[in-house]
């Protein structure tokens, strides 16, 4: 593994951080519905979810950390809500309804797809790896959401209406995905200019929810931010939770 | 959210090219799509297959565990069911 450092490699370091903290959130998010979601079967796929996006994290992290010696425990567990540099569309609480986690699924596994794709073949070759690995995963993600918002969308009457109240409400936080990343002009070659995702990444999304009898939302977009370190409230409480161990016994392994 | 309603369907699995597809257990699913992705999840984490089917747990006809005596005993006792009555040639290895 290569090392990003100062200058340009430390913005490679920022990069990285940015899209792990993207999975290691969503990591987080898609394991507080074990033993929550509608049956076992689904407790176990959307663990599984979780625990791929954790592997992501773990490697972008560990690489974001060997720019100025931190592992990738420091960064998980031991920076504020402050210093974490995930979309938003991320830490939103899905509040125990299951259309949410479905809708935000959809979305954010068809972003992923899209720059996973893409950053295969950056020119910094553990950005590459990370992504290759990965490309497989999301591509079972975005179908395990896509199988789901179709069979909710055009089912029942509720479900229609709450997989639709789902889109709605994650709708928001999409723009944020592709909006203009200060540090991608500075890493021609390396990073992925998040604007062109947009195209075939609302593609994908549209089709499904085409298919699925429901409606591309029509709702302003909310203040991004994310990557700036500006979070909401859920991402704070979440961290609380996440990080209430590491914190209170300095150093200790489970 | 009902949950009640999802059939259980019994799953196969075929842990190599050339092997035949095996039982590996059931789970519940709401449709054949499904379920192919929740055995996916539950029974090949680990790279224990290279295929799978799914079968209605309700489409299977099985024998009756009362009627066992019937079915099988009988065979035990017949050995001309068995080819042991050929003497093999010398030479044939693969037998």
């Amino acid at each position: 593994m290569n090392t990003p450092g100062q200058g340009r490699a430390g913005d490679v370091a920022i990069y990285a951080l940015g899209l792990g903290d993207d999975a290691l959130v969503l990591a987080q998010r898609m394991g507080e519905w074990i033993a929550s979601a509608p049956e076992l079967e689904e407790d176990v796929a959307l663990g599984n979810i979780g625990l791929d996006l954790l592997g992501q994290a773990r490697a972008l992290l560990t690489y974001a950390g060997s720019a100025d010696g931190r592992t990738e425990d420091d960064l998980a567990y031991l920076r504020g809500a402050d210093e974490f540099c995930n979309v938003l569309l991320v830490e939103r609480p899905d509040d125990g309804d299951f259309a949410h986690c479905v809708a935000r699924l959809l979305v954010f596994s068809a972003y992923q797809a899209e720059l996973y794709a893409r950053l295969a073949s950056s020119g910094d070759e553990t950005l590459s790896a990370v992504a290759a690995k990965a490309v497989k995963e999301v591509a079972y993600h975005r179908d395990h959401a896509t199988q789901w918002a179709l069979r909710l969308g055009d089912g029942t009457e509720e479900s229609h209406r709450r997989m639709q109240a789902g889109l709605d409400a994650v709708w928001p936080y999409v723009d944020e995905l592709f909006a203009a990343d200060e540090l991608e002009p500075g890493l021609p070659g390396v990073a992925v200019d998040p604007a062109e995702l947009r195209e075939p990444t609302v593609a994908y999304v549209s089709g499904v929810v085409g298919r699925a009898t429901l409606a591309v939302p029509d709702v302003p977009a909310a203040p991004g931010g994310g990557r700036a370190g500006r979070h909401t409230d859920a991402l704070v409480s979440m961290l609380a939770e996440m990080q209430g161990l590491a914190r209170a016994m300095p150093g200790v392994t489970w | 959210m009902t949950t009640r309603d999802w059939p259980l369907w019994e799953v196969f699995v075929r842990a190599r090219r050339g092997l035949s597809h095996s039982h590996v257990g059931s789970l519940h699913a709401p449709d054949a799509e499904m379920a192919v992705r929740n055995a996916r999840d539950v029974f090949t984490r680990r790279e224990e297959g290279v295929s799978i089917w799914v079968v209605p747990a309700a489409a299977i006809s099985a024998s009756s565990p009362d009627e066992k005596d019937a079915f099988f005993d009988p065979a035990a006792d017949k050995v001309y069911r068995h080819p042991t009555f050929y003497s093999v040639p010398a030479g044939v290895e693969h037998l």
